[in-house]
């Protein structure tokens, strides 16, 4: 409740700047008026279709990313050489901008969605990589000692030994990455393609349609919300619970 | 009566640090050994080297038959059920497991919603469903107050009168040793062996007005310097 009277309070104070006239003349639209923009918006479906594009855009950037950085994390996790040699370089590029990326992404993958899906993998896949490597390397020894005692070897300690013990924190480094991805699909699409919530706001603003901008900016931040919420359900995984509940 | 477990003349060092240096023991099979010594006088290391988890730095171990280690805290997997732990033990009498340690209401919690007896009934019903020849204590009970550290000895020596097994108990605690040992091995101080052997009368659970129990706990105290 707390949260929506805030928000009333904070439309109500950028209402009454506005109609005070308080701002230049085309810096801050009226609220009146991001609203009419979000109706037209919306009957349009053009909201829906670039939500939908961005939102598919972060899925298969961040599935594809988890789906490498999990083993990678794993392994580097586990095996000191392994960890020796690649932990500095997972370093240097989770320090790259994966905005910087977008050069690259654009000569090598043209426009339209690969570019952008690149650039969101790029910024899950080092950021995943290293909280899961962070994590393998500090799972208690007396597991491993278990394991052993009940003949566990190899991979099927990885699987059914490490793995498991860093779900909670592997939730938790999912959830931040997450939000991340979120962000950086905003300005890829500001660059890389002509479609998705970026491309909304920098084409709204081109136009000098600064409620279109604050509506795509709004939608952002909903969908943000939305998917942190998504995330940390699963923490309420029983096999996940441990972790948060003690 | 072959021995199940035999050390001759064992050494272990953590690089420069000698831990244990000229051990000599034996267990014979069935037996309810109980190692005592003063804190940080390598019980555990010594556990880690009968386990097969540390190799012997001097002499030989030799085992025969598996062993199976019981922690004092941490040791059942978080991620787990009561049920898909002692499942791990790949025992087809889970549920009896279950009855046996009177865990049956609680065979679907995890591990952290039980209590700390609660969870060392599950580490020791693990252990015990393997079928494995040799359990291996490292101060089982020393995390549990006092009343459960009591009641869980009693359920052990219950346990093991059902299913005997070999086990080697490692403690701080003299008056847990005396209880429910059939021998007590007194260990010195690091480098550690062996300073002491001392049988107890037969028959385990004993309380404190048992035979033997007082002399048995004078004479370790002495041996520790304790008096």
């Amino acid at each position: 409740m707390l949260p929506v009277v805030l928000g009333l309070a904070i439309l109500g104070l950028w209402w009454g700047a506005y109609a005070a006239g308080m701002f230049p003349v085309g810096t801050v639209p009226s609220p009146v008026d991001v609203i009419t923009a979000f109706g037209h918006e919306l009957a349009s479906g053009r909201l829906l279709d670039d939500t939908i594009a961005s939102l598919y855009r972060v899925a298969w950037g961040f599935i594809g990313a988890v789906v490498f950085a999990v083993p990678l994390g794993l392994v580097v996790g586990r095996h000191a050489r392994t960890r020796d040699a690649l932990l500095p370089w997972i370093n240097f590029f989770r320090s790259l901008s994966p905005i910087a990326w977008i050069p690259f992404a654009i000569i090598w993958f043209g426009v339209g969605d690969p570019p952008a899906i690149f650039i969101i993998f790029i910024a899950t896949l080092f950021q995943v990589a290293l909280a899961t490597a962070a994590a393998a390397g500090s799972v208690p020894k007396i597991y491993y000692r278990v394991a052993e005692d009940l003949g566990l070897e190899g991979a099927q300690v990885l699987i059914k030994v490490t793995l498991p013990a860093i779900l909670p924190q592997l939730v938790t480094a999912l959830r931040v990455a997450i939000g991340v991805a979120w962000m950086v699909v905003v300005a890829a699409e500001m660059i890389a393609v002509r479609s998705g919530l970026g491309f909304l706001i920098v084409d709204a603003r081109n136009g000098l349609r600064m409620d279109l901008v604050v509506c795509g900016m709004i939608t952002v931040g909903v969908l943000g919300i939305v998917l942190d919420a998504l995330f940390s359900r699963l923490a309420r995984i029983p096999s996940v619970r441990w972790g948060f509940d003690r | 009566m072959s021995e199940i477990l035999e050390l001759k003349c064992v050494g272990f060092d953590y690089g420069a640090l000698k831990v244990i240096d000229g051990l000599d023991m034996e267990v014979h099979p069935g037996e309810l050994v109980v190692c005592v010594g003063p804190s940080g006088c390598g019980k555990s290391t010594l556990l880690s080297l009968l386990a097969g988890h540390l190799q012997p730095t001097r002499g030989t171990i030799t085992r025969q038959g598996q062993t199976r280690t019981i922690y004092q805290d941490g040791g059942l997997f978080p991620w787990l059920t009561v049920r898909e732990n002692i499942a791990l033990s790949k025992s087809k009498n889970v549920d009896d497991w279950l009855q046996i340690t009177r865990l049956g209401e609680f065979a679907d919690h995890y591990p952290h919603q039980l209590s700390g007896g609660m969870r060392q009934r599950v580490e020791l019903a693990r252990a015990l469903a393997a079928e494995t020849d040799i359990l291996l204590m490292d101060e089982p009970f020393s995390a549990l107050d006092y009343q459960t550290r009591n009641r869980m000895r009693r359920e052990l020596v219950a346990t093991l009168a059902e299913r005997p097994r070999t086990v080697v108990f490692v403690t701080h605690d003299i008056e847990e040793a005396v209880q429910i040992a059939d021998r007590v091995v007194v260990l010195g101080l690091r480098p550690t062996s062996v300073r002491r052997v001392l049988d107890l009368p037969p028959g385990r659970s004993r309380n404190p007005a048992s035979p033997g129990v007082a002399e048995a706990e004078q004479a370790i105290m002495e041996e520790l310097g304790l008096t």
